[in-house]
C-alpha cells in the first residue's frame, strides 16, 4: 500500500482544457497548509482532456508530482463524459496510494467526484471545509479537525475527522489566511493513473449540451442586481425593479417567497437554493433578509434596503437603508435618475 | 412506477440564528419545522411522474426523531402514498450512517414487491450540507446516478436529466433503476389540499428503529459566523429619499452624473 503517494495530501485539480480552476488553485493552497503542517508530501491529480498541460501548469505552483488521466490520443480513450469515471479512478488512486487526505473545491464536480470516490471506498467526506489542521492533543496520521459550513455559510461546524485517509472539499473563499507561499516551481512528475480495472461505468451518458443563451447581464456576475421579495406585492410590480436594473445596467433578483408564488422563474432566485451574487450594489426591496436569502448575497459588497419594516432582518445586513413603500420608493428613484440623464456607471 | 424520496426534517430558521447552550444544535424551541426546497421539489416530481405513467407507489422517507412525522404527513398531503420512518433519538446522524440506512430500506422494499425504480434525494441536505447521502446510496446498490438535476422525462426504461454545467445545461441519458439527486427549480412544488390533509392522516406510517453505522466526521461544535453588524445609514424615508439614493449611486460609481 506504501509507494509513491503514501501520507500524502492530494488534491483534484480540475481545469479548462489545461488551465487550472482558480477554485482548485484555492483548495491548492488549504492543502499545501495540511501538507506542511503534518510534514507530508503535496501532489495533485488531473483528469480529462488537457490533464497532462494542467500538469504542467501545476508545476509553477510547486507541485512536484501530479497524477494524470486523460482521453488524448493513445490513452485509453475513458469515457470522461460519464459523471461516474472520475469517482473512479480517485477510488482506485485513494487505494493504491492511501493518501493522508484527497481535496478537492467544493464545486459541483469538485463534490460529486469526491462523493462518488469517498463512497466507493467507503471513507469519510467532510463538504465546504473552510479550514483543516491536526487535531488538537490527537495523533496527525489518525485524526484532523475541520471547520465547514452549515445552511449554505450561516452556521459553522467544528468536526474531527477521523481515519488514516480522509476526503475534504474547500469551500469557496476558504484559504485566504495564512496562506503558505509555493516552494520553487519546476517540472512535475507526470504519472499516470493506472486504469481503475473492470468495464468503464458508461451507465449515465452525456447526450446533449445545451449552450446557455447569450445577451443579458447573468445574475452571479451582475455589478447591480435590483432584488424583490414579498413586498413588491404581485408579478406585476416587478416591471418597475426591471426598469430601474435597467437604468442601472443590472439585472433583477428574487426571494424564494416570490419563486414559490410563481411571480419570477426560479433563475432568478437569490440565496441558499438559489445562485450566489456578487454585485457592488445589492438594492433589496420588500426583502425581510432570511439567513437563507443573506447567505446568497452576503458577497455584495454594499446592500442598500428598501422596506416599510425599520426593524426587519435585512436592516442589520444592510449598508445602506430607505424606511418606506418600495411602490413610491423605487418609482421615485426612476424619476430622479431621469431627471439627471443619469446613465449606467463604468 | 415505483419512486422513493428521501427528506430530512429541519428548523425554518428566519432573520437570525440561535444556537443551544451547548453548541450542538440550531435552537428550535420557537421555530417552525420544513424540509429543503431541493427536497420538496422531489416530493413535487414523484407525484406527478406516477400520476403521468399511470400507476405506481410514491413512497418518502426520513431519519430523523420522532417528531419528523410531520414531514411524512406533509409529503403524503400533497399526494405520496406510502411513509417510512426511520426513528431515531434526534441526534444528527452523520452521511454515512445516513446512506446506508437508506440502503437498508430500499433493499427491504425490494423484499416486498416495491422495486424502487426511482430514488429521489435533494441536492443537499439544507442543514448539513454534506452532498454526499444520495451517491453513497447510489455506489451502495450499484446503480446510476446523477446530481443537480433540473428536470427530468422518463422514457421508457430510462431518464433525460438536464442540470447546470459549467458550459451551459447538460443533458444525459440515465437508465433505469436509478439515483437522483435534485435542485429546485426542477419544477413548482403545489401546496396541500385540505382533502390531500384528511388522506394524509389515514395513512399508516411504517416506522422502525435502525442500526446506527459509525464512521463519519464528529462534530464537535456549531458557531455561528460573526457578522459585524453593519451600521445601517439611513438615507430617507419614502418617494424623500429618491435624491439621496441617486447620490450614493453616483457616488458608488454605479451612474455617471
Ligand atoms: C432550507 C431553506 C432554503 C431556503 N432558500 C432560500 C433561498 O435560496 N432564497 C430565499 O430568498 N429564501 C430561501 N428560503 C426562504 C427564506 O427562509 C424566507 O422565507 C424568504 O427569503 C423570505 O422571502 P421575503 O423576504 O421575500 O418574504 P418575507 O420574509 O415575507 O419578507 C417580506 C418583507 O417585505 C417587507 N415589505 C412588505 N411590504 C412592503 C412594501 N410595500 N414596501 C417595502 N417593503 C415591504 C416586509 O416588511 C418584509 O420585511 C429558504 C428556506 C429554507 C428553509
Ligand atoms: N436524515 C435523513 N433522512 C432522509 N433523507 C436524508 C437524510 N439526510 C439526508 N437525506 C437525503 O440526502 C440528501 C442529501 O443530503 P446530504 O448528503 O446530507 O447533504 C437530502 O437532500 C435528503 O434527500
Amino acid at each position: 500500500m506504501s509507494g509513491l503517494g503514501a501520507g500524502a495530501v492530494i488534491v483534484f485539480v480540475e481545469h479548462a482544457t489545461g488551465e487550472p480552476a482558480p477554485a482548485s488553485l484555492a483548495a491548492l493552497a488549504v492543502a499545501r497548509g495540511l501538507a506542511d503542517a503534518l510534514g507530508a508530501p503535496l501532489e495533485a491529480v488531473a483528469l480529462g482532456e488537457g490533464a497532462v498541460a494542467a500538469a504542467s501548469a501545476l508545476g509553477a505552483h510547486g507541485l512536484g508530482v501530479v497524477h494524470v488521466a486523460h482521453d488524448d490520443k493513445g490513452d485509453a480513450g475513458r469515457p470522461f463524459d460519464t459523471p461516474a469515471l472520475p469517482g473512479r479512478l480517485l477510488a482506485h488512486l485513494l487505494v493504491t496510494n492511501a493518501p493522508r487526505a484527497l481535496i478537492a473545491a467544493a464545486t459541483a464536480r469538485g463534490t460529486e467526484t469526491l462523493a462518488y470516490a469517498a463512497a466507493l471506498t467507503n471513507l469519510p467526506l467532510a463538504a465546504a471545509c473552510t479550514q483543516v489542521s491536526a487535531a488538537d492533543g490527537e495523533d496527525p496520521a489518525r485524526a484532523l479537525s475541520v471547520t465547514r459550513l452549515r445552511w449554505g455559510g450561516s452556521v459553522l461546524e467544528e468536526a474531527r475527522l477521523d481515519g488514516a485517509t480522509v476526503l475534504l472539499t474547500v469551500a469557496d473563499g476558504a484559504g485566504a489566511d495564512g496562506a503558505v507561499p509555493a516552494p520553487p516551481a519546476g517540472a512535475p512528475r507526470i504519472i499516470t493513473l493506472a486504469d481503475e480495472g473492470g468495464q468503464p461505468d458508461t451507465r449515465v451518458r452525456l447526450v446533449e449540451r445545451v449552450a446557455s443563451a447569450a445577451g443579458g447581464v447573468s445574475l452571479a456576475e451582475a455589478r447591480v442586481v435590483v432584488g424583490g421579495g414579498r413586498g413588491v406585492g404581485g408579478p406585476d410590480a416587478f416591471g418597475l425593479l426591471e426598469e430601474l436594473a435597467a437604468l442601472l445596467g443590472g439585472t433583477v433578483g428574487v426571494s424564494r417567497v416570490v419563486t414559490g408564488a410563481g411571480w419570477r422563474p426560479h433563475s432568478e432566485q437569490v440565496g441558499q437554493t438559489g445562485t450566489r451574487i456578487s454585485p457592488d450594489l445589492y438594492i433589496a426591496c420588500g426583502i425581510s433578509g432570511a439567513i437563507q436569502h443573506i447567505v446568497g448575497c452576503r458577497g455584495a459588497r454594499a446592500i442598500l434596503a428598501i422596506n416599510t419594516d425599520r426593524d426587519a432582518p435585512i436592516m442589520a445586513r444592510a449598508t445602506y437603508a430607505v424606511v418606506g413603500d418600495l411602490h413610491a420608493v423605487v418609482p421615485a428613484i426612476i424619476a430622479e435618475l431621469r431627471r439627471r440623464g443619469a446613465t449606467p456607471g463604468a | 412506477m415505483n419512486i422513493l424520496v428521501c427528506v430530512k426534517r429541519v428548523p425554518a430558521t428566519g432573520g437570525r440564528v440561535t444556537l443551544t447552550g451547548d453548541g450542538l444544535a440550531i435552537d428550535a424551541r420557537f421555530l417552525s419545522f420544513t424540509i429543503s426546497p431541493h427536497e420538496e421539489c422531489a416530493v413535487e416530481e414523484a407525484v406527478r411522474l406516477v400520476e403521468a405513467s399511470g400507476g405506481g407507489t410514491t413512497t418518502v422517507l426520513t431519519l430523523g426523531a420522532e417528531a419528523a412525522a410531520d414531514q411524512l404527513r406533509d409529503a403524503l398531503a400533497v399526494g405520496m402514498t406510502r411513509a417510512i420512518h426511520l426513528v431515531t433519538d434526534g441526534e444528527d446522524w452523520d452521511p454515512m450512517a445516513t446512506a446506508a440506512a437508506i440502503v437498508g430500506v430500499v433493499r427491504a422494499d425490494a423484499a416486498e414487491g416495491f422495486d424502487h425504480d426511482l430514488v429521489l434525494f435533494g441536492n443537499e441536505a439544507a442543514d448539513s450540507g454534506d452532498y454526499q447521502v444520495p451517491i453513497r446510496v447510489a455506489a451502495a446498490l450499484d446503480r446510476p446516478w446523477l446530481t443537480g438535476v433540473k428536470g427530468l422525462d422518463v422514457e421508457g426504461t430510462s431518464v433525460r436529466a438536464r442540470r447546470d454545467g459549467t458550459r451551459g445545461q447538460e443533458v444525459y441519458h440515465v437508465p433505469l433503476p436509478a439515483v437522483l439527486a435534485v435542485r429546485e427549480g426542477l419544477n413548482r412544488p403545489r401546496y396541500p389540499s385540505i382533502p390531500g390533509r384528511l388522506r394524509a392522516k389515514k395513512v399508516a406510517i411504517m416506522a422502525t428503529r435502525p442500526e446506527r453505522q459509525v464512521g463519519g466526521p464528529t462534530m464537535i461544535r456549531l458557531r455561528v459566523p460573526d457578522e459585524e453588524d453593519a451600521q445601517v445609514h439611513v438615507l430617507g424615508t419614502g418617494a424623500e429619499a429618491a435624491p439621496a439614493v441617486v447620490d450614493l449611486l453616483e457616488s458608488l460609481g454605479l451612474v455617471n452624473p
